[in-house]
């Protein structure tokens, strides 16, 4: 610990800190433009100078280490007089175009300027301009407003392992760019856009949209991944306008990812907001009545195992548990989380969850990723993988198709067939999985949606127990999901009970009511026609399609929800909006009908709904927390590890943009893929 | 004046061969073993003892930096550089030494890489220089050839080799640390500091970086003993240093004199005077493009070594001496400078990158006199908002040259202004 005296303040910083840091430690606000926690030091926006005793010079604080007995005062005339000319700098190129610019009543620029500009210009001399180019559909660029503090920069290329930005030119022609004009290929460009001190990036789709001080800020958590980022989702009147993240250290740190930022915008269109009902081959609107006659009608005199239920991707824990309640009453065991058909044994919560925990990831130091692009799946967890592989001292192997996961994995083979040599210890990588302290595995959900998916999750346990992943302090074995409602399912145990369907056998006829809860990622072409279907959900894709009934649920932002992460981690997700049109809350929907077929759910609103559901299954008692587990059971799954097959392992989401019934119907999204489909044509010269 | 037994730079202008051959004729690498036996601290003692201060421009004591370098190694190599990357305007010297005494380079990489535990030298020499680049590599080649490089480097036992890189040709690569950056490869953008070099250098390793003068200068100064090298000069000013006088003299030139000469006496016994006589001399520009220019009075009667001419508050800086006479406009001189400072600015931190484009725009409009008084107190201020503000020391390097226009040339630049009024007023309508 060093003792330095920050305005008179005496306080203890650990040794190593910055200056800049003791002076936040003493409760001094510092001004900085280039400076971020999470970014490498630049040091070159110069606006964080403050006075240090016996260095005759002012000293940018973010860059400078404390050493003991140091004498810090961030508020002399020399610091004052150095900011107001560091101000000064910025702003004679700055264009004077506030009221147009979307960073406007967020912009560090401006705030600094309240305290540090003046109120007029010294500046004579033309202004510099430059052109504005196009870097895909999601980051909007104005560089002429840019301060060239190489944030976005520093970010792409530390964080997101993506080196497409860098300055070009020198002195004042100094430029930001992609060098090549082109989209960012990133899936966490965007948070450039939060990164960016002043206007030069701001968000394209809600370019001209809104003021800041006009939004109603709601904070919910991230529904379109297994992450479960938490975040801000930002409204006017009923129309949500953006989502940015919020910080939590354990999960996402400070990033989202784009189509969990972006997919916004198809929160208002196909939406759901009235029932139908099918009548003579066709859809037609409905009333609430009318559909619950209709599905009262087909559902009463149906034996319960003949009716099923599958809940899709990205429902909320409290309708799928009043579901489940219905399907119980109705005498039904046919419901099923796990729509792809993933093999995911729900029997122990260790064989689902990322045991590791995302903040775990840091303290491994080896890593078997098989049959999973987490890339793609999970970008924030992603740059968790990369942020502990730039520390150093980190290997990582990849089984499954060949991708560029941002650092280097040695490829170890494309399918299951490849575990028998990590299990022997004939591949060079078993070795360094022997050797590592906490070597981790990553099984990726997907890996498990293929018909030897118990075999490959039982395998994959094995290996972890062999190579020494499983033990009283560490536990590495981690199952990766893409959806942010499978944890929640299978925790409460939303999977077919003793003698029950699973999804696939309920799809192929198995049933003769099959109600989908927002379970839009299954082949509804493939059910018989016999089979009578309900879908409640919130967009019209997939499940709707083919429908008998369409009961107009509500999305992530349009209700008060709980969601698992894929850490097992449980986290409330709040209402942002209301749902648009007749749509309701699912729960209230499911405790609607079931009242009307005369199995009335004891719930009346949702605070004894969650009571019941923590009752039931305490772990969701405990918000935000995730305990983490030891590995000391080794007892494995119960799938045949040798029944592995060779077929190479095939990803679960081949277009990041498009993975759910919200992206699919976000223009945003479907401009990212066209924007990466077909790369902007260089101009011929 | 330095007899000519004194000179470390026997070929300075290139009259004999500079070859390995050549050079040996000189007592170049001459008992090279002899020197490296004995030792590491005794080195780097005398280095010290000899007062020997960097060349580059900033005067640090050559043998207290040799002695930042860790004794006992972390696991990290250390690792020599020199920097040949003389870009500062009117500079030629390093030019001169790699292109006719490239050996005396080559020893010192051994002696002082040797000193500072490094096996490994890398000399940045900067792109324009092509032809010396090759001569300095055929002196590296002979080296090599010759067994006083590579392992057991003169039978010393200790392994050395050096490499040439080339540089692409800005000036701001021959700051310290943004040579090292072009030197990994990266957009020579100087560093924080710190961490600096010897802790943190090339590759993250400990590093030193010497400027060609100085380490060539080593050997001799080594092979005659310190006390020679310190009884030259004057206190704390040791030594000899070579001047490169440009500008409006009758023999521009290249020359080794003692530091404390007097600029006068420099200028006129070895350039052959200012063009039409010493009273014809309007300013000298003492310590190349980025030291503040003196009036004729001070040049009178000024020494030229680092703490006088600091009195004087300019600086000896590369030792380029740029002479103007009465028949030069300053002010346009120094909008040259400020124009050079502009192209040449990284662009990495704010008031270097937006000061140096908005001082090169006032000195334009100073050349012509189209400003008004309370401008030139503005130029001044945003001088001092770029100088001390910046992560290197190009900041300053752009603002002296233009503070020392207007505090020595100030009454020219107003007489410029009135000029320019008069001559653009319009004629006031009789009544």
């Amino acid at each position: 610990m060093a003792k330095v005296t920050v305005d008179g303040i005496e306080i203890e910083v650990a040794n190593g800190s910055t200056v800049l840091q003791a002076a936040e430690a003493a409760g001094k606000e510092i001004p900085r433009f280039c400076y971020h926690e999470r970014l490498s030091i630049a040091g070159n926006c110069r606006m964080c100078l403050v006075e240090i005793e016996k260095i005759p010079k002012p000293v940018a604080s973010c860059g400078q280490p404390v050493s003991d007995g140091m004498v810090i005062k961030t508020d002399t005339e020399m610091v004052r007089k150095g900011r107001r000319g560091v101000m000064e700098f910025l702003l004679i190129n700055h264009p004077l175009d506030c009221p147009i610019c979307d960073q406007g009543g967020e912009c560090d620029l401006q705030d600094e300027a309240v305290s540090y500009g003046r109120d007029y210009s010294r500046y004579d001399e033309g202004k510099r301009a430059v052109s504005q180019p196009d870097w895909g559909p999601l980051v909007k660029t104005t560089m002429t407003r840019c301060i060239h503090c190489t944030r976005c920069i520093r970010f792409s290329t530390e964080v997101a392992g993506v080196s497409e930005l860098g300055a070009t030119a020198r002195g004042e022609n100094m430029q930001v760019g992609t060098y090549i004009e082109k989209a960012l290929s990133s899936e966490l460009s965007a948070n450039i856009i939060d990164l960016c001190p002043v206007g030069a990036l701001t968000s394209k789709p809600y370019a001209f949209v809104a003021r800041p001080w006009e939004l109603r800020k709601t904070d919910s958590v991230d529904v379109l991944d297994a992450v479960g980022a938490a975040i801000r989702v930002d409204a006017r009147g009923a129309e949500v306008l953006r989502i940015l993240p919020r910080q939590n250290d354990d999960v996402n740190e400070e990033w989202l990812g784009d189509k969990s930022r972006f997919a916004v915008d198809g929160l208002k269109r196909r939406r759901l907001d009235r029932p139908w009902l099918r009548t003579g081959g066709k859809l037609r609107a409905a009333s609430w009545e009318e559909a619950f006659a209709a599905i009262a009608d087909r559902v009463k005199p149906v034996a319960g195992n003949r009716i099923g239920a599958i809940a899709g991707d990205l429902c909320d824990a409290e309708s799928m548990f009043v579901l489940k309640q219905m399907m119980a009453a109705f005498g039904s065991v046919n419901i099923d989380c796990r729509q792809d058909g993933a093999a995911l044994d729900a029997s122990r919560r260790e064989f689902y969850l990322f045991n590791t925990t995302i903040a775990g990831i840091e303290e491994a130091d080896a890593l078997l990723i098989i049959g999973s692009n987490p890339r793609h799946e999970a970008p924030v967890l992603n740059a968790r993988i990369r942020k502990r592989w730039v520390a150093g001292g980190f290997a990582v192997g990849a089984i499954g198709p060949a991708q560029d996961l941002t650092y280097p994995a040695d490829h170890i083979g494309y399918g299951p067939d490849s575990f028998a040599a990590l299990q022997d210890g004939s591949h060079d990588f078993a070795k360094i999985l022997d050797q590592a302290k906490k070597p981790m595995i990553i099984l990726g959900a997907g890996a498990l949606a293929r018909p030897d998916g118990a075999a490959v999750l039982a395998a994959a346990w094995n290996l972890a127990a062999k190579s020494n992943m499983l033990n009283a302090d560490w536990h590495g074995f981690n199952v990766l999901h893409h959806a942010g409602a499978r944890v929640g399912g299978l925790d409460l145990g939303f999977v077919p009970g003793a003698g029950g369907l699973t999804a696939g056998q309920m799809r192929g006829g198995g049933v003769d009511v099959l109600w989908l809860l927002g379970a839009d990622e299954i082949d509804s072409a493939a059910i018989p026609a016999s089979t009578f279907v309900i879908y409640q959900g919130h967009h019209g894709d997939k499940g709707a399609q083919r429908a008998d009934v369409i009961l107009p649920g509500a999305a992530y932002t349009e209700k008060d929800g709980t969601y698992v992460n894929t850490e097992g981690r449980v986290q409330r997700g709040f209402l942002a909006v209301k749902p648009p049109g007749d749509a309701r809350e699912d729960w209230r929907i499911i405790r609607a009908v079931s009242a009307y077929l005369g199995h009335a759910l004891p719930y009346d609103d949702i605070g004894a709904l969650r009571a019941d559901l923590a009752a039931q299954y305490p772990s969701f008692g405990r918000i935000g927390e995730v305990r983490r587990l030891a590995g000391m059971d080794m007892t494995a799954p119960a799938g045949d590890p040798a029944a592995v097959s060779a077929a190479p392992f095939v990803f679960p989401l081949p277009n990041y943009y498009q993975t759910d019934p919200i992206s699919r119907a976000s223009p945003t999204m479907a401009a990212c893929v066209a924007a990466h489909a077909t790369p902007i044509a260089a101009a011929a010269e | 004046m330095l007899s000519d037994a004194d000179r470390i730079y026997q070929n300075l202008y290139g009259q004999q061969d500079w070859r390995l051959a050549g050079a040996r004729a000189r007592g170049d690498w001459d008992g090279i073993s002899d020197i490296l036996g004995r030792g590491r601290d005794a080195l780097i003692e005398e280095v010290k003892a000899s007062g020997m201060r960097g060349r580059g421009g900033a005067g640090f004591p050559t043998g207290m930096k040799w002695s930042f370098m860790p004794k006992q190694s972390d696991g990290r190599p250390s690792y020599l550089v020199v920097n040949a990357d003389e870009s500062e305007p009117g500079t030629c010297k390093d030019r001169d030494i790699i292109r006719h005494e490239p050996h005396k380079l080559v020893e010192g990489c051994l002696i002082a890489g040797f000193s500072m535990g490094a096996h490994t030298g890398y000399i940045y020499i900067r792109g324009e220089y092509y032809n010396e680049s090759r001569h300095l590599q055929a002196a590296i080649d002979e080296a090599y050839e010759a067994g006083l490089l590579g392992k057991n480097a003169a039978g010393s036992g200790w392994d050395f080799d050096l490499y040439v890189h080339r540089g692409a040709g800005a000036y701001i690569c021959g700051e310290e640390s943004a040579l090292l950056e072009s030197l990994e490869g990266k957009k020579g953008m100087p560093r924080m500091k710190p961490p600096f070099p010897a802790a943190m250098g090339v590759w993250g390793c400990p590093t030193t970086v010497n400027n060609v003068e100085t380490i060539a200068g080593i050997p001799t100064i080594l092979r005659r003993g310190p006390a020679w090298f310190s009884a030259l000069g004057r206190p704390k000013n040791a030594g000899t240093k070579i001047f490169c006088i440009s500008g409006h003299v009758n023999n521009p030139c290249n020359v080794e004199e003692e530091l404390g000469i007097p600029m006068r006496d420099l200028i006129e016994k070895h350039a052959g005077g200012v063009r039409g006589g010493w009273d014809n001399l309007q300013a000298v520009i003492p310590g190349g493009a980025s030291m503040p220019i003196l009036t004729k009075d001070v040049c009178d009667t000024i020494l030229m070594d680092f703490d006088s001419l600091k009195e004087a508050r300019s600086g000896l800086g590369s030792g380029a001496v740029i002479v103007m006479d009465k028949s030069a406009d300053v002010i346009k001189a120094i909008w040259r400078l400020a124009k050079f400072f502009k192209h040449e600015s990284c662009g990495q931190c704010t008031p270097c990158r937006e000061g140096t484009g908005w001082m090169m725009r006032m000195m334009e409009r100073l050349v012509e006199g189209r400003a008004d008084k309370a401008e030139v107190d503005l130029l001044e201020q945003v001088t001092k908002q770029v100088e001390g503000h910046t992560i290197c020391a190009f900041g300053d390097a752009a603002a002296w040259p233009i503070q020392g226009l207007l505090r020595n040339f100030r009454p020219l630049v107003e007489q410029r202004m009135a000029e320019y009024r008069e001559r653009t007023a319009l004629p006031v309508a009789a009544e």
